[in-house]
């Protein structure tokens, strides 16, 4: 099977946790014995000195094709470690537009580079390389398939986003033969936001990264525990509904300390609310960071308050390296997992109460470490390929 | 000859509130009596009424042949006295045909056996004077909760009065020895009826499972199966809930359970009897020797499904040790709730070996989890211990 697939980066471009998807879906694709020609705008020299993507290069069984572009890294709920806009966002969209053009562009290049390729599917990941996608299945005849990791209205919530985007999502989802998203969540979204026939949608969890699996040194004596928030500082991630908990655990327990990783345009209103609610000595804003794996080591329990999640793969990421987590239940990861405590986000009391009783209970504590790490092994690229290769069967006879 | 003996357990968890740790101190209830009165009358439309209204027939019918037998534990007499008195008449009906016998256990459907023994006789003593007053019936035969045996336990009732009990038929126990004669337990010589848990399997677990060799499972085929098995009696215990509920009526549990009677009783070797009039009648054959308790659930037939992993064991122990605290406050509605906490299915809430028989347990556990169940166990536990202090 060949697969032509379109996406908007891949590692070392990452900006975002899409990146590390493609380099995953694709390395297990090809370990399944499928050919992947993946076209991206971004790229360098710097990429083909990386020796694994040599080493793939190599066995014949990936390909990548760059084709230039000025785009900046795009904007993605995914992962803490994207770009996130500076400034506010003017009415008009300037920065969507500007995006929606690039997609264009990059839609005219691709199908001119995909017209001297063989393949037998489209395989396209979210909205920007939807008109590619459409402009290539309109081409070639061949059947178009589309991942939606998530929507504009996941990313933006449903006050500022933009009409042009999501309308090429939901065109792109129309236009496509079928449709794969990260989590059933997601797939209610879809069929409820874009109209999406429920029949047309396949879901394929995300993976965890290897580099997350390291577990933890056991921890029993330390005398002061940690609390980590890790992501896009927006309100849609809920890091506001973390410092709530935050003070309403305070109040009764005094050995434990909040950590806020990740940056965003939040950051200044959260700081001022660390004040206000009297917890800024026990509240830490870290700031951006490259390397979250420590993050990881350092914590006790992470929580994940987010308003809508497609997936949330730093829970799953947090959990792989041993931490008890809690998640909202308006997440992909919560339907995902059974080893974890979920909570609604603006349940702010509930969520409190669970952290006291992890910081209180050392049975659950030991428990929810243990049995989320042996569950974490269930997510790996090779499932992802195998699930995704089912799809493509439907696909392509 | 081979007797048959039918023995149903009838028993519902009684639900708690999610209580966080922000209601300790407060005014909040332990139990949720909303959600409690839902399941029951689900249970009820699809299990107690029709199975009780098919065995009163079926009784009527063969003229007395079928016998049974249940144990209706105290909390959910005390539920359907309160808001489903019409099931507690057709349970009434049924006792006062002469062919059912009903049976001991703790009040509480509790682990009050790993308590104290104080406890445990104070639990039973509760059952048997709550059977005395709904059914005016004295019981003579005991069971533990969830089957929970050992020497030890047969010692204890046996102290009580009681003249048989009720235990799993153990393979590891048993050996080469087959469950279908009556034995007695080690030490005090009181008569054992051991659950054959294959022909019992058959149809709580296995009557809708497809991939089974044995579906579909039929009313003449099973009873062949039993007129064939060896011994002298063959014990078929499982949980009432079987009916209708585990098993959906579109299975076809309610026309195996009305043909079942006539089908066993066509066959000349085969008749009914019940667990008080088989201990009466027929010898044990040999001791049943079970130094440690075992249960009849999983695969493992241990405590494991309620006492395994840290949370059960510390939740459990936080129960047993407030129990003196508890009963020096003397509150006998303080009393009743310390005793709703020990009812097994709290603990078994909590269970993690999903891995081996994780179907079983998610479909009973009505919390997200088993951390969720725990937390929430542990939050009630130390508003109890609160009101005691």
């Amino acid at each position: 099977m060949k697969v032509l697939m379109l996406g908007w980066e891949y590692p070392p471009f990452v900006t975002g946790g899409l990146g590390v998807h493609s380099r995953g879906l694709t390395e297990g694709l090809a370990r399944k014995n499928t050919d992947v020609t993946f076209i991206m705008p971004v790229g360098s020299d710097e990429m083909s000195t990386n020796p694994r993507i040599k080493v793939v290069r190599a066995g014949k069984r990936k390909k990548f094709i760059q084709i230039p572009s000025t785009m900046k890294p795009y904007l993605t709920s995914m992962d803490v470690k994207e770009e996130t806009i500076n400034g506010p966002k003017k009415k008009g969209d300037v920065y969507g537009d500007d995006m929606m053009k690039e997609a264009e562009r990059f839609a005219n290049l691709a199908a001119e580079t995909a017209r001297g390729e063989e393949f037998d599917l489209i395989h396209c990941h979210d909205w920007m390389t939807f008109p590619a996608g459409m402009k290539i299945k309109t081409e070639s005849g061949k059947p178009l398939l589309v991942t939606v990791h998530s929507t504009e209205f996941d990313r933006m919530g449903s006050s500022s986003v933009s009409n042009g985007i999501t309308h090429l999502e939901w065109k792109g989802m129309y236009e496509a033969d079928r449709v794969i998203t990260v989590s059933n969540y997601m797939k209610r979204r879809l069929v409820d936001l874009f109209s999406v026939p429920e029949e047309k949608i396949d879901v394929v969890y995300n993976a965890v990264d290897d580099v997350y699996r390291k577990g933890k040194a056991n921890d029993h004596k330390k005398k002061e525990r940690i609390v980590l928030f890790l992501g896009r500082l927006a309100l849609q991630k809920g890091p506001d509904y973390f410092l709530h908990a935050a003070r309403m655990v305070l109040e009764h327990e005094k050995n434990v300390k909040f950590v806020v990783v990740g940056k965003g345009g939040m950051l200044p209103q959260l700081i001022n609310m660390s004040i206000q609610l009297g917890i800024s000595d026990d509240v830490f804003f870290t700031g951006y960071q490259d390397d979250i794996g420590p993050y990881y080591e350092m914590a006790d329990i992470y929580v994940m308050p987010s308003v809508s999640e497609p997936f949330g793969i730093a829970a799953l990421e947090a959990m792989a390296s041993g931490n008890p987590v809690l998640v909202s239940k308006q997440s992909g990861i919560s339907e995902a997992i059974m080893h974890r405590l979920s909570f609604d986000f603006w349940d702010v009391e509930d969520l409190a109460s669970k952290i006291i009783g992890i910081l209180r209970h050392e049975p659950v504590r030991n428990l929810m470490a243990e049995n989320g790490v042996r569950e974490t092994k269930g997510f790996t690229w090779d499932k992802i390929a195998e699930k995704t290769l089912e799809v493509y069967s439907k696909l392509v006879n | 000859m081979a007797s048959v003996c039918l023995y149903f357990q009838v028993h519902q968890p009684i639900r708690l509130n999610r209580f966080s740790f922000f209601d300790i101190g407060g005014e909040k209830e332990y139990f949720d009596s909303e959600k409690n009165r839902y399941y029951l009358e689900r249970v009820a439309r699809k299990c107690y009424r029709p199975a009780n209204q098919l065995l009163l027939d079926m009784i009527k019918q063969t003229g007395g042949q079928l016998k049974l037998s249940f144990s209706i534990t105290g909390i959910l007499l005390e539920e359907l006295e309160k808001n489903f008195p019409d099931v507690l008449d057709s349970f009434r009906k049924l006792a006062d045909t002469g062919s059912v016998e009903l049976m001991s256990e703790t009040y509480y459907h509790s682990l009050a056996f790993l308590i104290s023994k104080k406890e445990f006789m104070e639990q039973v003593k509760m059952h048997r004077e709550k059977i005395r007053d709904v059914f005016g019936l004295t019981p003579t035969t005991f069971r533990n909760t969830e089957a929970m045996y050992s020497n030890e336990v047969a010692d204890t009732v046996k102290k009580m009065g009681y003249k048989c009990i009720i235990a799993e038929g153990l393979d590891h126990i048993l050996g080469w020895r087959s469950p279908n004669y009556l034995y007695k337990s080690k030490g005090a010589g009181l008569p054992v009826l051991l659950r054959n848990f294959r022909l019992s399997d058959d149809i709580s677990f296995r009557f809708s499972t497809r991939e089974w060799e044995g579906w579909p499972l039929t009313a003449d085929k099973f009873s062949a199966w039993l007129k064939d098995a060896p011994g002298e009696i063959i014990n078929l215990f499982m949980d009432y809930e079987t009916f209708g509920e585990h098993q959906w009526e579109e299975t076809g549990i309610f026309n195996f359970l009305k043909f079942l009677p006539g089908e066993i009783l066509k066959h000349e070797n085969l008749n009914f009897m019940t667990p008080a009039e088989i201990a009466r009648k027929l010898e044990p054959k040999d001791v049943y020797d079970v130094p440690y308790l075992s249960s009849w659930a999983d695969v493992h037939r241990d405590l494991s499904a309620w006492l395994e992993n840290d949370m059960q064991k510390k939740s459990f122990s936080e129960i047993k040790r407030i129990g003196n605290r508890v009963k020096r406050k003397g509150d006998k509605r303080i009393i009743d709730m310390w005793r709703k906490l020990q009812t097994s299915d709290h603990y078994y809430y909590m269970c993690t070996k999903w891995f081996a028989d994780g179907d079983v347990h998610k479909y009973f556990n009505y919390y997200d989890n088993p951390y969720e169940a725990f937390l929430n166990f542990m939050n009630i536990m130390y508003d109890l211990k609160k009101k005691v202090s």
